[in-house]
């Protein structure tokens, strides 16, 4: 445990909603959809119409399995919903079908490296499948909240939509340790193609169990942290909640076990203690599905199935390119990034300047554009054009990456843009022969200074070279030439 | 034949496709003639909640639009529906106030079936709200009359179906049967009623009530007219994860005889609460099968004692859920002037429900709480594996069960409605069959005091077919005339 304060830890568990990215709803076939007019995609059943029953969506049962295999679950031989009963105007049925004592995936974990290098393991205690709800827009009203809102609208759009959650043992204890597992756990199951992972569109969300404890005196009470909807909001909630609860025992006060609301505006928590939140669930066993049985032989071919995970590939980057660790962890993380460099790489046979170029120019690219690397202006075998003709000589470190910005604004090969903007090097001899010798002709002081053993005026000689040919000249053959013509010590 | 001289109490569903076949009567003609019926005594019986006169009318202009060769089997034979399936675009409100005006957007399973047939679809049939009840007196807007005697119930909650079929503004009638809500009607009525195995009738489209125990099936004049319908709606559909279907068509049933079958008579069915005429018809039933052939015996299933109790808990724990769905946001009542959502809530469903449903929901929200689901729907779930076992064991040895279907007649309307528990005891035949999941079926076997009283006959699971022969023996050989004096008034 790593303490969060002198003499005081902080105990957290996360509990992740990932939204599947199957074609259709998890009980119904409507198709599943981000941004579309509100209430298009809907049907009787995920408007929980009378009479209307559920169907399980077999892509979505197949998705979950393949994140609880990722996090080393036990697969449960056999797995059954649950109906979670609550009244609220996302919620059709005015219960969620969900999972509870009989989960899909039970028992794994997730090795998560930190900042330091080390590793943490925090166990994964289930994998369960269930439907979301719809969404709520409250018009007018101070809180943006259902209550004192002048009149609230209802999409179905979303509700239905398969998510499964992802609940981790406590072994978390600082927000630092949080972020990382998240963002690890992203890349996994990103890397296993089954969501989008975006948090910011809420394919990704995250709920956190906060405590704060003496070390080694017995858990102190949790509070539930909700809408930390980026990486960032996640770090700051809980610092904010650590904090807060650390005020309170240190003040003598007791932590009231509640649900708290993170507000990204102000950055900080309060208590979302509604008649909306006094909730006993009263969970049954959902009597319009049948038990699932998974077969050994199913959960084996889905098992066989799974893509490299990011921690197999980084050893393997590590191994099979001698990149450094840190490297191979980045191309790792995001599966696009890697499989990116990995294609580079190939066509270019040369992995350290591969990694450095996807890492460098081309991340610094995307970042500030705000793509995925899958929406690249620029793909893998153009970039690879490109660092053939700095390898070649034809271009410079430095002019590559002027080509390369064109090569975003343009969308046109390396070579094209070379032979447009004339920035092919001069690495013709005896082009450069005649330059130099007249260069040399031209300054005789400085010659002379050079041939008296003052190494130190080749430079000279150089930087007038670039400029007659307008940096287009091969600095190494330059550097030959000169010291044919100026002969001596040299 | 000219229509005019037919007479709606000589008919049963296949008497009609007959006369439909041979040309003898229009599918229009037949439509008009139930019209005609329904207008004549459904003010006494109020069977119906929504007669669709335009929709039939237009459905069998069409069918004898069609050439006579090119028909269905049961093109253009009319057909009454409960109140509890959904057919788009037509009001179904499943007897409750909280339904009033909802027009289905889609059609239910069976409903796609029927449609699929070529019947004519007449309207909407009373029943108690939500089916929850044994008489229709839970019925938001009507009590139906029992055609035998107007002052009585006809059964429940499939009671405007029972009636219907009895006053024979119907051929024939679909219900619904979660403790006994088609087989005890049936019962009363003097109507043959079928309730199937869970999971032989899709409950797509099927306003749920406790979705472990539904089952559609038919109320018929006949035997073979129950075979037949059932084998329209019957099937495994993709909509519903509980439906299997039936393993073979149950074809139409011939047996005259009951040779070779062994017939356990219910012991714990036909003690103190059964009725002494109830109990005096059944055993003269008992008597017959035996004179057919069938071998009697007497069974005991202890455990089927505890049916109404398990049942009280399981249903309306799974209700308690399935209508929590009608809360004023999408469709349906909304309260008007609530001032926030949980004030919207509690007034939609105040106003929306009514007191039976009401208390369901209650005992149901109870039995699932934490802290009482483990003593109360836990519980209840043991006990209905015991009772799955006993019937289990009981079908090692007998290759069908019997009981009276209702343990008395059709009682007056009123009589029960400040008794719950009474009313409940209504279905204490019936209720450990749906538990079970069996198929049962009530058939006419005689008259007490003047009312008609149903023997059960319980079979195993998926033995339709062989429980369909047998019903048909019985009714063969007892050959009761089932024409209530009802007729005689509306003539």
């Amino acid at each position: 445990m790593t303490l969060i304060k002198e003499g005081w830890e902080a105990v957290i568990g996360l509990e992740i909603h990932v939204q599947l990215n199957t074609r259709t709803k998890m009980f119904c076939g409507c198709e599943l959809s981000f941004g579309d007019p509100p209430n298009t995609h809907v049907c009787p059943v995920c408007l929980g119409h009378p009479g209307v029953l559920p169907v399980t969506n077999e892509k979505a049962v197949e998705y979950a399995t393949r994140i609880a295999l990722a996090l080393g679950c036990r697969i449960a031989d056999y797995t059954i919903f649950h109906r979670k009963n609550y009244f609220y105007p996302d919620l059709p049925k005015a219960y969620q079908i969900s999972q509870y004592d009989l989960p899909l995936g039970i028992g794994g974990h997730l090795d998560v490296e930190l900042e330091d290098g080390s590793n943490l393991r925090v166990g994964i205690t289930r994998v369960h499948m269930e439907e979301d709800a719809g969404k709520l827009v409250h018009s007018g009203g101070a809180s943006g909240r259902i209550d004192g809102a002048d009149y609230s609208l209802v999409d179905f759009n979303r509700g239905g939509t398969p998510l499964v959650e992802i609940v981790s043992e406590p072994d978390i204890s600082t927000p630092d340790q949080a972020r990382a597992f998240l963002t690890q756990l992203r890349s996994l199951v990103q890397t296993l193609e089954v969501s989008d992972v975006n948090m910011e569109e809420g394919s990704l969300r995250c709920d956190a169990n906060v405590s704060v404890r003496r070390p080694g005196a017995a858990l102190g009470t949790k509070t539930e942290l909700k809408n930390m909807n980026s990486f960032r909001f996640l770090h700051h909630g809980l610092e904010s909640e650590i904090e807060r609860q650390l005020e309170a025992l240190e003040s003598g006060e007791r932590i009231v076990q509640e649900t708290i609301h993170f507000d990204p505006a102000s950055g900080l928590v309060s208590s979302l203690r509604s008649k909306e939140e006094a909730h006993d669930y009263r969970y049954f066993p959902e009597p319009d599905l049948t038990p699932i049985e998974l077969d050994d032989a199913y959960v084996e071919r889905v098992r066989q199935s799974l893509p490299e995970l990011p921690a197999a590939r980084k050893e393997r980057l590590v191994a099979e390119y001698s990149l450094p660790p840190k490297d191979a962890g980045s191309l790792s993380a995001n599966k696009p990034l890697g499989d990116y460099f990995e294609a580079l790489a190939a066509a270019t046979g040369d992995a350290r300047m591969s990694a450095n170029w996807v890492m460098g120019d081309l991340s610094g690219y995307l970042n500030a554009a705000g793509l995925e690397v899958t929406a690249s202006a620029v793909s893998a075998e153009a970039l690879a054009e490109l660092l053939r003709l700095v390898s070649e000589g034809t271009l410079s470190g430095k002019m590559a990456k002027e080509v390369l910005e064109a090569m975003i604004d343009t969308g046109k090969p390396a070579g094209d843009i070379v032979a447009e903007k004339g920035m092919g090097q001069i690495s013709d001899a005896g082009e450069l022969d005649a330059i130099v010798a007249r260069i040399v002709a031209a300054n005789p002081g400085p010659a002379e200074e050079f041939r008296q053993g003052r190494d130190r005026v080749l430079g000279f000689f150089v930087g007038q070279v670039m400029k007659e040919t307008k940096g287009q000249a091969n600095p190494q053959l330059v550097n030959e030439l000169l010291r044919k013509h100026l002969g001596g010590a040299g | 034949m000219s229509p005019h001289r037919l007479d709606v109490l000589d008919l049963t569903a296949h008497r009609c496709r007959e006369l439909l076949e041979a040309g003898d009567v229009s599918a229009t003609e037949l439509a008009r003639l139930y019209l005609h019926r329904i207008a004549a005594v459904d003010g006494a019986v109020q069977a119906y909640l929504l007669v669709d006169e335009e929709g039939a009318l237009a459905k069998a202009a069409a069918v004898d639009a069609k050439p006579r060769g090119e028909r269905l089997p049961w093109e253009g034979v009319p057909i009454g529906l409960k109140d509890i399936f959904c057919v788009k675009g037509m009001e179904t409100t499943c007897g409750s106030r909280i339904l009033k005006g909802y027009h289905p957007p889609y059609d239910a399973t069976i409903i796609g079936k029927l449609r699929a047939a070529g019947l004519v679809f007449l309207g909407k049939l009373n029943m108690d709200e939500f089916a929850m009840g044994s008489s229709t007196e839970n019925s938001a807007f009507q009590t139906t009359h029992n055609p035998w005697d107007l002052e009585r119930v006809p059964g429940g909650s499939s009671g405007g179906s029972a009636a219907c079929v009895a006053a024979a503004e119907a051929p024939w009638a679909l219900g619904t049967d979660t403790g006994g809500s088609i087989r005890q009607p049936a019962s009363l009525c003097g109507v043959v009623g079928l309730k199937p195995t869970y999971g032989a009738v899709s409950r797509y489209g099927l306003v749920a009530f406790a979705s472990s125990l539904d089952q559609i099936g038919p109320l018929t004049r006949d035997v073979k007219d129950a075979a037949a319908l059932l084998d329209i709606i019957a099937g495994r559909d993709p909509r519903d994860s509980t439906s299997i279907g039936l393993p073979e068509p149950v074809g139409t049933p011939s047996r005259t005889d009951l040779e070779g079958l062994r017939f356990g008579v219910i012991k714990e069915f036909i003690g103190e609460a059964c009725e002494p005429g109830v109990r005096e018809v059944f055993d003269s039933a008992v008597e017959m099968i035996s004179s057919l052939g069938g071998v009697c015996e007497e069974v005991s299933l202890p455990s089927v004692e505890q049916g109404i109790a398990a049942y009280y808990l399981i249903a309306p724990s799974e209700a308690s859920s399935n209508l929590a769905r009608f809360d004023g946001v999408r469709y349906g009542h909304r309260a008007s002037g609530a001032d926030d959502l949980y004030e919207m809530y509690t007034r939609t469903r105040s106003e929306g429900f009514g007191p039976e449903v009401k208390r369901r929901i209650m005992i149901g929200t109870y039995a699932l709480s934490a802290g009482y689901y483990d003593a109360y729907y836990a519980q209840a779930q043991r006990t209905r594996t015991l009772i799955i076992r006993d019937f289990a064991g009981a079908f090692d040895r007998f290759d069908f069960l019997v009981s009276p279907t209702s343990p008395s007649v059709a009682f007056k309307i009123g009589e029960k409605t400040a008794d719950p528990l009474a009313m409940y005891l209504s279905d204490l035949c019936t209720i450990p069959v749906n538990l079970a999941g069996l198929p049962g079926i009530s058939v006419p076997a005689g008259f007490s005091q003047g009312l008609p009283v149903g023997l059960q006959i319980i079979g195993p699971h998926f033995s339709e077919k062989g429980m369909l022969g047998a019903a048909h023996a019985l009714e063969q050989r007892l050959a009761l005339p089932l024409v209530p004096p009802l007729a005689e008034v509306a003539r």
